[in-house]
């Protein structure tokens, strides 16, 4: 008998060869961009040595700037939670360019059926139903949103799968779809004043509670399921996958109508915090969540990466956002700076795997 | 019951003006191993598409173990008993080699989750290093992706995955292309267990002595008809290799090319 734990036929196997998980890189990346910040913090002449990461003024019972902490992390979460559907998508070999504007579309209808009838006692002056649609239990909101977000995901997934138009087109004209809606909804009136069982969900620190208890639940889905295994594998080889007798264009519906759910899911969490919905939000999303994908390790082609390669992803993709305000870049330099980095990812995904077609 | 396990009558296939395969009658016997040759684009790999259901055929009757047959998909097919290693390897890339061999029937716990039932890595892992064993399949890491694994390995892979599962008929496609000596003998020893174990056995290829050594009986397509239907013993190299140019054509299908 050969090597049972792993090989077969009496090759040995080599433990200290094997493959570094490319998570790791990625925190170490996380760690090189802090370090960055902390030695431009200290050099650049006009930063009077505040520190990036440290509480360098004492104003905290911690070592760490909790402050700043606090707004990386809250940043990320609501955009974190639709990279983690974005992340599926690409994994499967597909990509979702209509999240962004679902948050929009979503939030104008959701915050519709979470508004509270009296405001300071005075009716709610943003009411877009009758009377009917005030004060329901936090459920219905939440309900319409999902559904709503099933809905869309199910006409892209369909789209998709079954007339074969590329997904970057499908969802393109969802963007636009979304978009209109949002906007048709109220003819572009923002949606405000929710219940206070509404607001709970989104107030404080709940977006990074939600961000981490979703990205658990999926990372153990991605891993451990059926459904996980054969998005995998439907990215990698999809004619592999449908000649093995997986049902690929099912399989492609769920994943999108997933993502959508979880962009719907974005947009209740991102209204409850704001306490007000308008149908411009979500701008850029659905590229910043394809970056955060993107930079935490999920290739483009398809069939690789991971949730935890994402929310490391989604936390460099907020460590340089806060650090470009920490160092005062301009808004402008930023955005530059951002497609910048995210070229950059997607040439060293490119890069890592012609170095992994050279091996084989 | 008869000892049939597979006939055609009559098996066409156009691709618009393109006729792949026309009119092919073939039989199959229970425990008997049937080697296919003939030129490229002979017809070979389109005559296995129309039997595993991966295209749908434009005319003739299938009959597979006494019924007649319309496969939907590769997985009526596989459902039904057919077990294939197409000639464009049916691997996922990204995934290791359990993944890949339990592709498309994954062992699963919990079944009542539907999609989101969870995988039992485990049997798989036991049921793959078992049945790789028992094939001679040599892997160094079966918890390797594919991807980073040699064309020899990739291929034991493909073919290890219709050894594991018990069928009614196995098709393998070129199954050594591109393999080196040692990987052959291991493949070749894959087909030697299916013959003792009495499963069915369709091998296309282009290896002469390959054939000679495995088979019982060898049919030779040409421009996308059966031109012979040759028993082992009564025949040689260069008697084959006449009938695939088409200095030959067996006196039955006269007039057919
Ligand atoms: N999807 C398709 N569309 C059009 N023509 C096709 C298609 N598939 C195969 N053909 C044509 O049908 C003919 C038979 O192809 P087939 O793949 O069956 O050959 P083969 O005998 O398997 O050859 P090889 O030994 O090279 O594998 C070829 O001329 C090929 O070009
Ligand atoms: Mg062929």
């Amino acid at each position: 008998m050969a090597d049972t734990k792993h090989g077969t036929g009496g090759l040995k196997f080599d433990e200290k060869k094997r493959t570094w998980p490319n998570e790791l890189n990625i925190f170490f990346a996380l760690i090189l961009i802090i370090v960055v910040f902390e030695v431009l913090g200290q050099t650049l002449p006009y930063m009077n040595d505040q520190s990036f990461l440290f509480d360098s003024r004492g104003r905290f019972d911690s070592i760490f700037n909790e402050a700043r902490l606090r707004i990386i992390i809250l940043q990320v979460s609501i955009i974190g939670i639709i990279s983690l559907g974005v992340t599926q998508v690409i994994i499967s070999g597909g990509i979702d360019l209509s999240s962004g504007p679902l948050v929009g579309a979503a939030a104008m209808i959701v915050m519709s059926f979470a508004q509270t009838e009296l405001v300071n006692g005075n009716p709610n002056p943003k009411a877009v139903f009758g009377t009917w649609a005030f004060d329901l239990p936090i459920l219905i909101p939440v309900f319409v949103g999902l559904a709503f977000g099933a809905f869309i995901g199910a006409i892209n997934g369909s789209l998709i799968a079954y007339t074969r138009i590329p997904p970057f087109i499908a969802t393109l004209g969802m963007f636009l779809i979304c978009r209109g809606i949002a906007q048709a909804w109220t003819r572009g009136k923002p949606v405000s004043f929710p219940t206070e069982g509404y607001a709970a969900l989104g107030t404080g620190m709940m977006p990074v509670y939600w961000f981490i208890g979703l990205a658990i639940v999926f990372h153990f889905i991605l891993k451990y399921t059926l459904y996980g295994k054969r998005t995998y594998a439907i990215g990698s080889n999809e004619d592999a996958a449908r000649m093995s007798g997986i049902n690929v264009q099912r399989h492609k519906v769920l994943v999108y109508m997933i993502a959508s759910m979880l962009a719907a899911f974005a947009a209740i969490i991102l209204s409850s915090k704001n306490l007000t919905a308008q149908s411009g939000m979500g701008i850029f999303y659905e590229l910043y969540a394809i970056a955060m994908a993107v930079i935490g390790g999920v290739s483009l082609t398809g069939g690789r990466g991971s949730i935890i390669g994402t929310v490391l992803g989604a936390m460099v993709f907020g460590v340089i956002q806060s650090g470009f305000t920490y160092i005062k870049l301009d808004a402008f330099y930023q955005l530059m700076a951002m497609g910048a980095i995210i070229i950059g990812a997607v040439v060293l995904d490119k890069v890592r795997q012609e170095r992994a077609m050279l091996r084989s | 019951m008869s000892d049939i396990i597979l006939e055609t009558k009559g098996l066409t296939k156009h691709y618009g003006g393109v006729h792949a395969l026309t009119d092919a009658d073939f039989v199959l016997r229970k425990g008997e191993h049937v080697a296919i040759m003939g030129d490229n684009g002979a017809g070979k790999s389109t005559f296995v598409r129309q039997i595993t259901g991966v295209e749908q055929r434009t005319s003739g009757t299938i009959t597979f173990d006494g019924k007649d047959v319309h496969f939907a998909g590769p997985i009526d097919a596989r459902e039904a008993g057919i077990e294939t290693v197409f000639q464009t390897l049916a691997l996922a890339d990204d995934l290791d080699v359990p993944d890949n061999l339990f592709l498309g029937r994954e062992i699963t716990r919990f079944n009542w989750l539907g999609p989101f039932r969870l995988l039992d890595y485990k049997a798989m892992r036991e049921a793959t290093i078992a049945g790789l064993e028992r094939t001679a399949v040599k892997i160094p890491n079966i918890n390797n992706t594919i991807q980073n694994m040699s064309g020899g390995q990739r291929q034991c892979v493909a073919i290890a995955r219709t050894a594991t599962f018990a069928s009614k008929l196995t098709i393998m496609d070129e199954p050594t292309a591109a393999l080196g000596v040692q990987e052959t003998a291991q493949v070749e020893n894959i087909v030697r267990t299916l013959k003792e174990a009495g499963e069915p056995l369709i091998l296309i290829s282009h290896n002469m002595r390959q054939v000679m050594d495995l088979v019982d009986r060898i049919v030779v397509f040409r421009r996308g008809r059966i031109v012979a239907n040759l028993k082992k013993e009564e025949t040689d190299g260069q008697d084959i290799v006449a009938y695939i140019t088409g200095a030959k054509t067996g006196a039955e299908y006269e007039g057919a090319a």
